[in-house]
């Protein structure tokens, strides 16, 4: 064996080397710089954060090329852009562009309401959403690198990604209790497949980093989150929606990394001006919830 | 002997999981208190800027610094290379390392994700070659003259140190601990770690 790009390995590892961090969106060069010297681990480039996708309506689509490229050009951390979902000719442009990571991402408008990605084809690594086990397991048998638990994105209501997290949690730590002969029918109401099962239920984790993304807007929830067991968190709209982003994006980090520690939570919390004003998921009427989308 | 990951940011899982694997206790190390009770430190692949950063907010930057003057073992994989190089390039503007290493390291020299690799890698000191991952890597650009390359990797015809050792310092720019393979920390522990202790 000699060298290879683009192996399980070396895009798995790219999402273990993000892990107690933070990923924040940023819509130009100037919030991605404020963004790296806050500490975020990588930036997701986007056009539109979710809440003004939210607010705007119509479709929303992989970002310009050359935003994209800006971006890049400002930071030296990761980056990340987000394609439609089942939409491969965006995740061929994002892969020729060099960004680091490709979400596929219902926040955007899908392009495809049966297929999502095959994920095996690209060497630039992909990482998916999932609201419950047997997603994040489909997701990861197309060739997702890296899990993120769906939340309400552009929200700043924490409760759904915390359904989420406890859900595929929930879920993992059920096939970890049953017997090996029992997972042949977890995997058939999963709906995934029975190697992945199995995999889950001998390590009890999921093999792929989960990070939790939607609807997180203060350094509590980012504690809440990692305390419910996330690996790290991806912040959206709640930064650069609220008042004083540069001094928000620094506290999300402090908290992420001291999840545990109240002392240091509570400090991080003071201080921070408005936070987004937010929308109640549940004022949202079913068809336009954006974790609804995946399957 | 107490051995520490630093735990800011990173894939500090994989580190301790290997060290455990070696027979030691790690502990994770995020305050004062901890760095000042371990006998050895490891710092983990992740984002430098953000653990230097972290690393400064919650006064550990300045500690770290004293402990490696006076001596105390560390290997640094990747972002923990970076970490303890006395220089670097393609750096933000106030990129702040621990330094300790007279090395110049170039950060993502590699490229991009989309080049990221993995590699057969001969290492002095081990017997047999291993297999190296390299993520978004960076590599040595120039060594001072107390520093040791222990690896170099050819890139367009030119070969780039990947593994370095000056003293109780030791560094690579790629990832023993997402292989099963811990020869280095094993190299680290029984090598690096005793000639530390014994100078110290």
């Amino acid at each position: 064996m000699s060298e290879a790009v683009g192996t399980g390995r070396v895009k798995r590892g790219m999402a273990e080397m993000l892990k107690g961090g933070v990923i924040m969106d940023v819509v130009d060069a100037t919030q991605a710089k404020i963004a790296e010297d806050a500490g975020a681990v990588a930036v997701m480039a986007l056009e539109r954060v979710p809440a003004d996708i939210r607010a705007q309506g119509g479709v929303a689509r992989m970002s310009d090329p050359d935003m994209i490229e800006k971006i890049k050009a400002a930071v030296s951390i990761p980056v990340m852009a987000k394609t439609r979902i089942g939409h491969f000719a965006e995740a061929q442009i994002l892969q020729n562009l060099g960004v680091d990571y490709i979400d596929e991402s219902e926040v955007l408008t899908p392009a495809d309401y049966e297929n999502h990605i095959n994920k095996w084809d690209f060497t630039v690594p992909f990482v998916c959403g999932a609201t419950n086990l047997g997603e994040a397991l489909r997701r990861i048998n197309e060739g997702a690198a890296m899990i993120r638990s769906k939340g309400e994105a552009g929200t700043g209501d924490v409760s759904n990604a915390v359904t989420h997290m406890r859900q595929i949690w929930a879920e993992i730590r059920r096939l970890s209790s049953m017997r090996e002969d029992e997972l042949y029918v977890a995997a058939k109401e999963l709906q995934a497949p029975y190697e992945l099962v199995k995999e889950v239920a001998q390590s009890g984790k999921l093999p792929v980093v989960m990070f939790s993304a939607g609807g997180i807007a203060t350094p509590a929830d980012a504690a809440l989150m990692m305390q419910l067991g996330a690996d790290g968190v991806f912040i959206g709209s709640g930064i650069f929606k609220s008042g004083d982003p540069a001094n928000r994006a620094v506290a999300c980090v402090k908290a992420t990394t001291f999840f545990d520690d109240a002392k240091v939570v509570t400090d991080a919390s003071r201080g921070l001006g408005d936070a987004m004003v937010g929308i109640n998921v549940a004022d949202i009427p079913a068809p336009h919830r954006l974790a609804d989308r995946g399957w | 002997m107490k051995v520490g990951v630093l735990a800011l940011q990173g894939d500090v899982r994989e580190h301790i999981y290997a060290l455990q694997t070696c027979g030691t206790e790690p502990i994770t190390v995020r305050r004062v208190d901890e760095l000042n009770s371990i006998d050895a430190l490891v710092i983990p692949g992740g984002e430098s800027t953000t653990m230097a950063l972290l690393a400064e907010t919650f006064g550990l930057f300045k500690p770290i610094q004293k402990r490696i003057e006076s001596r105390l073992p560390v290997y640094g994989s990747c972002a923990g290379m970076i970490l303890l190089a006395n220089r670097v390039l393609d750096a933000t503007e106030d990129q702040r390392t621990f330094g300790g290493l007279d090395i110049t390291v170039r950060r993502n020299a590699f490229g991009r994700q989309v080049d990221s690799f993995e590699s057969d890698l001969e290492f002095q000191g081990l017997r047999a070659s291993m297999r190296a991952v390299f993520i978004r890597a960076p590599w040595v650009e120039e060594v001072g003259p107390e520093v040791e390359v222990l690896a170099a990797v050819n890139f367009h015809g030119t070969d780039h140190p990947v593994a370095v050792r000056q003293g109780n310092l030791l560094a690579t720019s790629f990832h023993p601990e997402l292989t099963q393979d811990y020869r280095i920390h094993r190299y680290f522990l029984e090598e690096v770690c005793r000639v530390g202790s014994r100078i110290g």
